[in-house]
């Protein structure tokens, strides 16, 4: 496995170490889709610090991930855009719109606590 | 002053150029011409959107055309240094070149931002297509 996955409780953890080609971010999608599964995971983070270039093909997977992961009752955050990432996120016209995003690994596992708490609470939403 | 200009050829990095026929070639090729454009001494800012615009027109040609080669060298205007960013394909070609280039449009399904998002990224962005022969997308980036 090219990205390291690591389990904390409820969390299941993945840090992008390198560039990662379209069948690693494939790989990393369907892995963690089924780790949420095995673990009966709540909440998926990816660290993508160390990600060189966000371009479309990374922000769909990253979006199918997220949707995937919630179909079967997990919610997805991702963490460690850097700047000069963002900038070019930006002016590619990538949002993420519909991932949640969070500046690190603490505020990524903050938000995620606070979603699968409103999770337990309301089940149907 | 012919050993002055000598003496920055020396110097000025070489071009590179990557033959793009899988995923992993997408990376080679990004990851090579972000090299080139920070022994260029481009910023990270300039790195990072030199580097995505490799990414996505090394897949544009992958995924339309099968493969693709992608050149990235150092180009000069007067005082101003940049880098130039060649992206060739032998495939099908763009029947609608405006078309393509609206925000949105996509002839494969996907978000469709490729060569829009191409033209926002660079400062200047050309490209030729010949209906069964191929495409051909030059873009630049000059350092301030």
């Amino acid at each position: 496995m090219a990205v390291p996955i690591l389990k904390q409780g409820d969390y299941l953890i993945a840090t992008v170490q390198t560039a990662l080609s379209d069948r690693d971010l494939g790989d990393l999608r369907d892995a963690l889709v089924d780790r949420v599964g095995r673990f009966r995971s709540r909440g998926v983070i990816v660290d993508v610090t160390a990600l060189d270039v966000m371009d479309s093909y990374a922000a769909r997977t990253l979006r199918d991930l997220a949707h995937m992961a919630r179909l079967r009752g997990a919610r997805t955050v991702i963490v460690g855009i850097q700047p000069e990432v963002a900038f070019a996120m930006v002016q590619l016209g990538l949002t993420l719109d519909e991932i949640a995003t969070a500046l690190d690994l603490e505020e990524g596992l903050s938000y995620l606590d606070e979603m699968v708490r409103a999770d337990r609470r309301a089940p149907a939403r | 002053m012919n050993h002055v200009k000598a003496a920055r050829e020396r110097v000025r990095p070489p071009s590179i150029r990557v033959r793009v026929d899988s995923d992993r070639a997408i990376v080679e090729a990004r990851q090579r011409g972000r090299a080139l454009a920070e022994r260029a001494g481009f910023g990270l800012t300039d790195l990072a959107i030199i580097a995505t615009a490799i990414s996505e027109l090394a897949r544009n040609a992958l995924q339309y055309a099968k493969w693709g080669d992608i050149v990235v060298r150092c180009v000069e205007d007067g005082d101003r240094m940049g880098v130039l960013v060649m992206a060739t394909d032998a495939g099908p070609g763009i029947p609608n070149i405006t078309q393509a280039l609206q925000d949105g449009y996509s002839s494969s399904g996907s978000l469709g931002l490729g060569l829009p998002g191409v033209k926002r990224l660079m400062d200047e962005f050309e490209i030729s297509s010949e209906l069964g022969h191929g495409t051909t997308v030059i873009a630049k980036k000059w350092r301030l």
